[in-house]
C-alpha cells in the first residue's frame, strides 16, 4: 500500500515543480487537473498574451507572433510551413521532429519556438546545397533507408548530427546512436547502412 | 523496368521534407481542432461544462452533444461491418470506452484549441466497465456472420474426435495475445474545408474513395460533392482503412464554422479511437501419428471486441489451408468489452492464428523428437486441403530448405539449452508463413502529355510501400520508356476508383489496372505509327494528334480463375535468439524470412517491406501490449516511450530470400502482394527458439522477461 505522507509529499513537490517551469500567471494551474473528479472545476489559468520571436532557420531569420507556449516544432509546421520536421508524439519520444540548433540535434517539440532565438536551426529543407542533396539524404536513397517517409527527416538529421558525435564505429553503435528515433515501417537495417556508407566515404574522403 | 532494384521515385521528396502529409497542405484561415475524450469507460454524460472552454482566448467554437451538429440518422447512416465505424460524433450523451471523443474545441492557434480542450468538464453516470480479457472469457459468444463477408466463421472436415483418438502424439494448449496498437508514425489527421456545398478533405488514409463514400453517407450529401485527396501517407498498418471519428468531426465544425477546421490526433489519441489488433485467446488441438502425419487439428479463437460493434479478427483462417490434414474443426468467438473497436493491423488474422498454429507444431515436434521442418514437409498441403483447388502457385518446399540452408538450420540442437555463449542460451526456431493473394476491381488511366511525359494515374495510396515507384516501373515496362518519363499520380478521388491499399492488394489490383492501361496506351501509340521512345519524338506526336493529351483507360477485373485457383502467398521465417541465462532478456541475433510470393516487381523496395513487416512482428513478439486498467479502462502506456515498438538498437542483421516465382493465375503481372505476409510467423519462429534456447515455452506474448525467468525450466 501506499503510504499516504509520501503520497501527499509527491504531489507537493509535482505542483512545485509545475508551477515554477509555468509563465507567471500560470502559478494557480491545477496540476492534478487531468485526474479530477468528474465535474470539478476547471482550473483558472490565464494563458500568457503573445509575444515576438525571432528564429533563424536555415540560414534566414523570421520574425513571427507567436503564443509563447507554441513549440519550436509547431512554429516551424504551422507559422513557417516549413513541415519537414514532423510531429510523430509531441513529447520527445520519437525522434520525428528532430533539426539541428547550434549544429547539435534536438527534440523541436521539446524545445519553445523562444528558447530557440538567437541560435542557427537547421532543419531538413535546410540541409541539401541547392540540387545537390547532403550525402546523407543520398545515401537514404540508395540504401532504400525509408518506407512512408514520416521519420525520415527526423532519422537523417540524427544521422548528420551523428557524424560529428562520439559514435563507435560498430553497427551496434550505429544502432544504439540512432534509437531515439523510432520508425514503424522497420527502414532500421537500411538506416544503419546509409549512415555506415557516409561515415566510410566521409572517413575516406 | 519491372524487376529492377529501382530506388523509390519518391525518395527525393521523402528526403527533403518535400513531401506532403495531409496535416501540411497549406491553408488560408485554418483553425485547429482538439478532441476531448472521455474520463470514464462506461456509462451516460449527465451535464456538460464548457464555459471556461468557451471564454478562453482564441476559441471559436465548442461542440459536445449538447450543441454539435445533428448528423442524418444520428451519424449511423454510414454504419457497416465489418470494421463497421460505429463512431463517437457527439450525437448522444452515451459513453463507451474511456477516451472516446466526447466534444471538439476548434480554436484560431493549435496552442489555445489544446489548452481550451484541457477545460472541458463532463459530469458522468458511469457504470463498471469490463475491461480485462481473462475475466471476460466466460461471456465468449459464436461470431457468426462471415469473415470479411466471405469466410465462413467456423469450418469443420472429417472427423476431429476421431482424428484425435487416432493420435499416437497429442498437442493441447492455449496462446494469448494482447491488444497490439498500430502507432503509424504519422499521428491520424484530416483538414476539412468545405466550398459551399463541396467538401474537400486532405486526409492520412488507406482509401480515398471508401472515406468520399462514407463521409457522403454520414452527411447525407452526394458523393459527387466529397474529394479526399492524400498523396503520402506516414504509416498506416490497417489503422487507416476507413475514417476514423475525427475526419467527420473536422468536417462537421468546418462546415458549421464555414471554414477549414484541421483535427490531428495526439499520440495518446491513437490508443483507443484508431483501432487495434484486438486481445486473441486461442485453443489449439493437434494429433498425429508417430511418423508425423496429422490425424486431427482444432484451431478455436476467442477474441476481443468493442462493446458496440462486432469486430472478429479472423484467427483461424491460414490453418484451414496450411496442412493437409483431413479431420479439423476452426471457429471464432468474440468477448465484448468496454474499449475502442479494434480492427486489422499487419497480416490481420495470419498474424495472431500462425503463432499459435506454428508454436504448436513445434510442440508437436519436440513430443515427436522430430525436426520441425520435417514435420511440416510430412504434412505439406499439395493443394488447398479447405476448398480442394489447386493453388495458383505455392514454392513453401523451397522456402523451407532454401531458407534452411541459408540459415544454417542443419547446425541447429534440437535439445534445449545445449547451446551456451558467455551469459546467453542461443536457440533458434522457425515458423511457416501465409497470407491469401487477393485481388479486387481497379482502374487506371495512362495519358501522354504534350511535354512528351506519361502521365498515369490511378486513386491508391503511398503507405511507404512503394507504390509511387512499382506503378511507375509497371507503365516505363509496357512502354518501353525510362521510368523517368513517367510521372504516376495517386491518392485523389478526382482520379481513377481503385480499392484500398490493404490486404496486399495494392500490387495485385491498382498494378494490373496500370498495366492495362499503359498497354492500351502503347498499342494506341502504335496504330497511330506513333513512337514515343524519345521525348521529342513524344512530343511531336501529341501534336500532329491536334496537341491533346492522347490518353487510354483500363477497368481491371479479377475473373473466373480467382474460384479456379486458391491463391496464397507462403514464406518460412527463421530466427535465432540469445536469451540471457542470469536476466531472462531475450535478444533477436539473426532472422531470415524466405518468401514465396509471386513475381517481384522492384526486389530494393519488396526487400524493404518484408524487413519492414518482420520487425513489426518483432514488437508482436517482444514488447508490444497495450495495456488497460481494469478498473477504469484506461489506456495506461498510451505513449511511445511505454508502448514499446522496436527501436533501432533491437534490430540485427536481417535476411530476405524471394523464391523465383512468378504466379500464372494471379494477374498478368504474376504478382501476390507483399505487404502484409513479412509479419506473419515472425512470432513463432522466435517463440521456437526461444524454447529452443531455454526450454520454457512462452505461450502468453510479448515474451518479457518475467515469463522466462519465472519458469521451472529455466531455473540455472
Ligand atoms: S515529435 Fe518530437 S520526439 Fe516525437
Ligand atoms: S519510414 Fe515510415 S516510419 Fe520510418
Amino acid at each position: 500500500m501506499d503510504d499516504p505522507n509520501r503520497r501527499e509529499f509527491i504531489g507537493t513537490v509535482v505542483t512545485t515543480a509545475l508551477a515554477s517551469v509555468l509563465a507567471p500567471g500560470t502559478a494557480r494551474a491545477d496540476a492534478a487537473s487531468p485526474h479530477s473528479p468528474p465535474g470539478a472545476p476547471p482550473p483558472t489559468l490565464t494563458p500568457p498574451p503573445d509575444i515576438p520571436v525571432a528564429l533563424t532557420v536555415n540560414g534566414t531569420t523570421v520574425r513571427l507572433t507567436l503564443d509563447p507556449r507554441t513549440t519550436l516544432l509547431d512554429a516551424l509546421r504551422e507559422s513557417m510551413h516549413l513541415t519537414g520536421s514532423k510531429k510523430g508524439c509531441d513529447h520527445g519520444q520519437c525522434g520525428a521532429c528532430t533539426v539541428h540548433l547550434n549544429g547539435r540535434r534536438v527534440l523541436a517539440c521539446l524545445t519553445l519556438a523562444v528558447m530557440a532565438q538567437d541560435q542557427p536551426v537547421t532543419t531538413i529543407e535546410g540541409l541539401a546545397r541547392g540540387d545537390t542533396l547532403h550525402p546523407m539524404q543520398q545515401a537514404f536513397i540508395d540504401r532504400d533507408g525509408l518506407q512512408c517517409g514520416y521519420c525520415t527527416p527526423g532519422q537523417i538529421m540524427s544521422a548528420v548530427a551523428l557524424l560529428n558525435e562520439p559514435c563507435g564505429p560498430a553497427d551496434d553503435d550505429v544502432r544504439e546512436c540512432m534509437s531515439g528515433n523510432i520508425c514503424r515501417c522497420g527502414a532500421y537495417p537500411n538506416i544503419v547502412a546509409a549512415v555506415q556508407d557516409v561515415r566510410t566515404a566521409t572517413a575516406r574522403g | 523496368m519491372i524487376g529492377d532494384p529501382v530506388s523509390r521515385v519518391d525518395g527525393r521528396l521523402k528526403v527533403t521534407g518535400a513531401a506532403r502529409y495531409s496535416a501540411e497542405w497549406p491553408i488560408d484561415n485554418l483553425a485547429y481542432g482538439v478532441i476531448v475524450q472521455s474520463t470514464v469507460a462506461k456509462g451516460m454524460i449527465t451535464a456538460f461544462d464548457t464555459e471556461h472552454a468557451r471564454s478562453s482566448p482564441g476559441v471559436v467554437a465548442v461542440y459536445t452533444a449538447d450543441n454539435a451538429p445533428a448528423l442524418p440518422d444520428k451519424g449511423r447512416a454510414a454504419m457497416k461491418p465489418p470494421a463497421g465505424r460505429e463512431l463517437s460524433l457527439l450525437q448522444d450523451r452515451a459513453v463507451r470506452y474511456n477516451g472516446e471523443p466526447i466534444g471538439l474545441v476548434v480554436a484560431e492557434k493549435f496552442e489555445q484549441a489544446t489548452h481550451a480542450a484541457s477545460l472541458v468538464r463532463a459530469q458522468y453516470e458511469s457504470h463498471t466497465p469490463l475491461i480485462d480479457m481473462q475475466s471476460a472469457l466466460p461471456s465468449a459468444y459464436p461470431y457468426k456472420p462471415n469473415i470479411n463477408g466471405s469466410f465462413p466463421p467456423a469450418t469443420q472436415r472429417g472427423d476431429l474426435a476421431a482424428g484425435l483418438a487416432a493420435a499416437d502424439a497429442r498437442i493441447d494448449a492455449t496462446f494469448t495475445a494482447p491488444i497490439e496498437t498500430h502507432n503509424s508514425m504519422e499521428p491520424h489527421n484530416t483538414i476539412a474545408q468545405w466550398d459551399g456545398d463541396q467538401l474537400t478533405l486532405y486526409d492520412s488514409t488507406q482509401f480515398v474513395y471508401g472515406v468520399k463514400r462514407f463521409i457522403a453517407k454520414i452527411f447525407g450529401i452526394p458523393e459527387a460533392n466529397v474529394r479526399v485527396i492524400s498523396h503520402f501517407t506516414g504509416g498506416a498498418f490497417g489503422s487507416k482503412g476507413a475514417p476514423w471519428s475525427h475526419v467527420v468531426l473536422a468536417a462537421m465544425a468546418a462546415r458549421a464554422l464555414n471554414r477549414p477546421v484541421k483535427v490531428v490526433l495526439t499520440r495518446k489519441q491513437m490508443f483507443g479511437l484508431v483501432g487495434a489488433r484486438p486481445h486473441t485467446v486461442q485453443h489449439l488441438k493437434l494429433g498425429a501419428r508417430k511418423d508425423g502425419t496429422l490425424t486431427a487439428m482444432e484451431h478455436r479463437s476467442i477474441s476481443s471486441t468493442s462493446s458496440f460493434e462486432e469486430w472478429v479478427e479472423p484467427v483461424t483462417l491460414a490453418t484451414r489451408l496450411m496442412y493437409a490434414c483431413s479431420n479439423q474443426q476452426t471457429a471464432h468467438e468474440l468477448v465484448r468489452l468496454d474499449v475502442g473497436t479494434p480492427t486489422f493491423n499487419r497480416g490481420p488474422g495470419e498474424s495472431s492464428g500462425i503463432f499459435a498454429l506454428e508454436s504448436a507444431m513445434d510442440e508437436l515436434a519436440v513430443k515427436l523428437a522430430m525436426d520441425p521442418i520435417e514435420l511440416r514437409l510430412r504434412n505439406y498441403a499439395e493443394r488447398d486441403p479447405e476448398s480442394g483447388l489447386e493453388w495458383s502457385s505455392k514454392s513453401l518446399r523451397q522456402c523451407y530448405s532454401l531458407g534452411a540452408e541459408r540459415f544454417g538450420w542443419s547446425r541447429r540442437r534440437a535439445e534445449p539449452r545445449s547451446v551456451r555463449d558467455g551469459d546467453a542460451f542461443v536457440g533458434i526456431g522457425m515458423s511457416s508463413a501465409t497470407y491469401p493473394a487477393r485481388r479486387a476491381p481497379a482502374s487506371a488511366l495512362a495519358r501522354l502529355m504534350p511535354d512528351g511525359m506519361i502521365v498515369v494515374q490511378a486513386a491508391t495510396h503511398e503507405l511507404g510501400t512503394g507504390t509511387y515507384t512499382i506503378m511507375t516501373q509497371i507503365a516505363a515496362d509496357a512502354l518501353g520508356v525510362p521510368i523517368e518519363r513517367v510521372r504516376f499520380e495517386l491518392g485523389d478521388t478526382r482520379l481513377p476508383e481503385n480499392p484500398i491499399s490493404a490486404g496486399s492488394l495494392t500490387a495485385q489490383s491498382t498494378g494490373t489496372a496500370v498495366h492495362l492501361a499503359a498497354v492500351a496506351l502503347h498499342d494506341k501509340i502504335a496504330a497511330m505509327r506513333g513512337d514515343v521512345t524519345t521525348i521529342v519524338s513524344a512530343r511531336d506526336l501529341v501534336t500532329r494528334g491536334g496537341g491533346q493529351p492522347i490518353e487510354a483507360r483500363a477497368d481491371a477485373k479479377p475473373g473466373d480463375e480467382q474460384k479456379a485457383f486458391s491463391m496464397h502467398s507462403f514464406g518460412a521465417i527463421f530466427a535465432e535468439v540469445r536469451v540471457d541465462a542470469s536476466l531472462g532478456t531475450v535478444k533477436l541475433s539473426r532472422m531470415l524470412g524466405a518468401y514465396g510470393v509471386g513475381r517481384i516487381l522492384n526486389p530494393k523496395t519488396a526487400r524493404s517491406q518484408m524487413i519492414g513487416g518482420m520487425i513489426y512482428g518483432l514488437g508482436m513478439t517482444l514488447t508490444e501490449d497495450t495495456l488497460l486498467d481494469a478498473r477504469t479502462g484506461r489506456y495506461l502506456n498510451a505513449d511511445l516511450a511505454e508502448y514499446l515498438v522496436p527501436v533501432n538498437a533491437d534490430i540485427p542483421e536481417i535476411d530476405v530470400m524471394f523464391m523465383d516465382e512468378r504466379d500464372p493465375q494471379t494477374n498478368p503481372l504474376g504478382t501476390k502482394g507483399i505487404g502484409e505476409i513479412g509479419c506473419v510467423g515472425v512470432t513463432a519462429a522466435i517463440a521456437n527458439a526461444v524454447y529452443n534456447a531455454t526450454g520454457v515455452r512462452v505461450r502468453d506474448l510479448p515474451i518479457t522477461l518475467d515469463k522466462i525467468l519465472g519458469h521451472t525450466s529455466f531455473a540455472d
